[in-house]
């Protein structure tokens, strides 16, 4: 039995590996497309809605696993990615904005008379490596990902001190209270000066910029190589977050399949049981609190590499049921499902469903109801009907391997899947 | 001071009539209706398009029927089919729903804010204390202790008050007793709906203008204050929510004014740590 359950698990990682080698050669293959053949297809531009799209998937394949582990594997309803997340892109911005931007009194800090942060992580790595192209690359790559290390760093450790109190709540409660601290995280960083109850007042807007946008930090273009003619030689700005998050979720799974994610699980299905079993509760409440907030964070920091710019303001409760939603899309407790529902999701509202927004002629019939908003209406009218009737999601708590199994290893393939 | 005061009785009193919703439809379902809030934006959006058409006296009346039959519709099409699922599903449901209200209300609008009309009776100002108030800030009070009296006798000297005491403490058991589930959880949307429709023409005759988000962040908050008092409790929900409403704009009025939001959720989470069943909120044993 054991034998057969190594040969088999041995299987199913090959598979997995296999898959993601694949998944990575693809995009890297079609985003170089038009340069190797020109004149290829329009949707292989780099600048095309499909890399745009697949982007933002990848970065939310990320968060929605992160939100996976906690709800979906942890049993813990949070709502409080949206805070995670914020602390992540905050931390990623201030971290590896330019000095040349943020210091001067007139840079992107202007109303507060340039940033208190006087350092770059980019630049700081350049004194070392050099400015010469190569040096000038390096520091960047190993700037950012360090600096996405400290991002979730940075949201771990608040997601502890969060932890701390409100993971001694159960079940809506627990979710009302995250909800809560996500609108708190978001209200601070939108702040510009607090009083002190001394009469001194602490600047925050020197850090965060208040409201207003932060921008000029490397985004997912800064990974394309410009060759010497100014030009780009080869685009990587979709194959490196790819790998980042590939590599992320690989320690997600990892987790999962250990003695810690068994753990989760238990705590899932039954807390009182898992207790009696000697699993430490809070213990294995917070890991998994913690590592999820990790992740968001990274994920966050990613979010404002795509989108160019960041703010505070979108970062709603609307964000988190976004991610939420995907979720139980994907199914509530698989990785592969969070994989596949950020694909569907933002494919859909981004892509697939935009010409319901424009106006439709047939002849010269005008189509009644397209106009801006619908395919928000329509996309959200599919949520429902999924949330209400398929719901257990499209995946169930399948993983990938479980699809390439036939049918009579039904119970093999579930062992496996605990076991890794 | 005084006018600090009254907007915060006023304010407190408009979250009441919204957490009455919540904590009533927690105390038999055990489910937080996050759609409530929408529901109230949507109240408040029935509004300014009926008053486009109608006088305002029937339009008032009209908004509330409408309000009761779409919560009345929520719940049959989103909570009904989801009674033996785990909680978990239907709180996914209810925030479905919330997303839907938002995302329909922003196709019609176009995303544009919209104007709420000025209620002649409600925009008039009268003094009071020295000071100049409007109406909507005076009857806020009166009616909100109309309504939670007439509502405590609805609930505690009816036939269907009794069948809901019944299946908020017991689900199975009151079934089994031959009361129709379905028909009480219905009677509830109803009424938490209708409240809120009332509290919608009270609450955003304060602001000028509403957008299809306006409802998320009055709706957290009474959610909150119906927590703060302990969920289920609808004296709870009252007291909290006015407690709530008079903290906040007392806050307002300091130096600390942007933290009158996060005071609010900061008052949740201590309100948690330490009496998690709320002030009135009943203790509960798990059973093993």
């Amino acid at each position: 039995m054991n034998d057969l359950n190594k040969k088999n698990s041995l299987k199913s990682t090959i598979i997995v590996i296999a898959c993601v080698l694949a998944f990575w050669g693809l995009l890297l293959l079609i985003e170089n497309f038009n340069l190797i053949v020109p004149g290829g297809p329009k949707l292989f531009n780099p600048t095309s809605k499909l890399f745009m799209v697949l982007r933002k998937v990848i970065v939310y394949c990320l968060i929605a696993v992160s939100m996976n582990l906690l709800n979906g594997f942890t049993g813990l309803f949070s709502l409080g990615h949206a805070g995670f997340m914020l602390f992540g892109a905050y931390t990623f911005a201030i971290l590896t904005t330019p000095v040349s931007l943020k210091v001067p009194a007139d840079g992107i800090f202007y109303k507060y008379g340039g940033s208190v942060v006087h350092f770059s992580l980019q630049e700081a790595f350049q004194a070392i490596f050099g400015t010469s192209p190569a040096g000038e690359r390096i520091s960047l790559i190993l700037g950012v990902l360090v600096a996405l290390i400290i991002s979730g760093a940075v949201a771990a450790v608040f997601a502890y001190l969060i932890g701390l109190p409100v993971l001694r709540l159960k079940s809506d409660y627990l979710a009302i209270a995250t909800l809560g601290f996500a609108e708190i995280i978001r209200t601070i960083f939108q702040c510009e000066v607090i009083q002190l109850p001394g009469g001194g007042e602490l600047v925050l807007g020197k850090l965060t910029n208040g409201a207003n946008m932060i921008k000029g930090f490397p985004t997912l273009n800064s990974f394309n190589i410009i060759g010497e003619n100014g030009k780009t030689a080869l685009y990587l700005s979709t194959v490196v977050p790819a790998i980042i998050v590939t590599a992320c979720i690989a320690i997600i799974v990892l987790l999962i399949n250990s003695t810690y994610g068994r753990s989760f699980k238990a705590i899932r299905d039954d807390e009182i049981a898992a207790e009696a079993m000697g699993i430490n509760l809070a213990k294995h409440k917070i890991l998994s609190f913690c590592v999820s907030a990790f992740f968001a964070g990274v994920g966050g920091a990613l979010y404002a590499m795509f989108a160019t710019t960041y703010q505070a303001k979108p970062f709603t409760s609307v964000l988190t049921y976004e991610i939420l939603l995907i979720v139980v899309i994907g199914g509530i407790g698989s990785v592969t499902g969070s994989c596949i529902g950020s694909f569907l999701y933002i494919a859909c509202s981004e892509w697939w469903l935009r010409f319901l927004d424009e106006p439709m002629f047939i002849g010269n019939f005008q189509v009644p109801l397209l106009k801006d908003g619908f395919r928000m209406v329509v996309f959200s009218v599919v949520i429902m009907i999924v949330v209400l009737f398929f719901r257990k999601g499209i995946m169930g708590t399948k993983e990938l391997p479980d699809l390439f199994k036939k049918k009579k290893n039904k119970t093999k393939g579930k062992v496996n899947s605990n076991a890794g | 001071m005084i006018t600090t005061l009254l907007t915060g009785i006023s304010v407190g009193g408009q979250y009441a009539l919204i957490a009455i919703g919540y904590t009533m439809v927690y105390g038999i379902l055990r489910l937080i209706n996050f759609a409530h809030g929408d529901v109230f934006m949507v109240s408040g959006m029935m509004l300014i398009w009926f008053v486009s058409s109608t006088p305002i006296t029937i339009a008032v009346p009209l908004i509330i029927v409408v309000t009761v039959v779409l919560g009345f519709l929520i719940e049959r099409a989103a909570y009904l089919p989801l009674r033996n699922a785990p909680r978990m599903s239907a709180m996914i449901s209810a925030i479905g729903v919330s997303y839907l209200l938002q995302n329909v209300i922003t196709y019609l609008t176009g995303g544009q804010p919209m104007t709420y009309p000025t209620i002649p009776l409600l925009a008039k100002t009268v003094g009071i204390f020295g000071t100049k108030q409007t109406m909507a800030t005076i009857v806020t009070l009166p009616m909100v202790i109309v309504l939670v009296i007439s509502l405590s006798f609805l609930i505690n000297h009816t036939k269907v008050g009794m069948a809901m005491r019944a299946v908020s403490k017991d689900f199975e058991t009151s079934r089994l007793m031959g009361i129709k589930i379905n028909n009480v959880i219905s009677v509830t949307f109803i009424i938490g709906s209708a409240l809120a429709a009332v509290g919608s023409v009270l609450y955003f005759s304060n602001y000028s203008k509403i957008v299809a988000v306006s409802g998320a962040l009055p709706g957290l908050k009474a959610f909150v204050a119906a927590v703060f008092g302990g969920i289920g409790s609808i004296p709870g929900a009252v007291i909290g929510a006015f407690i709530i409403g008079i903290c906040e704009n007392l806050i307002k009025a300091t130096p600390y004014s942007v933290f009158s939001d996060a005071f609010t959720f900061a008052i949740l989470v201590v309100v948690l740590i330490f009496r998690p069943t709320g002030i009135f909120g009943e203790k509960t044993v798990d059973k093993v």
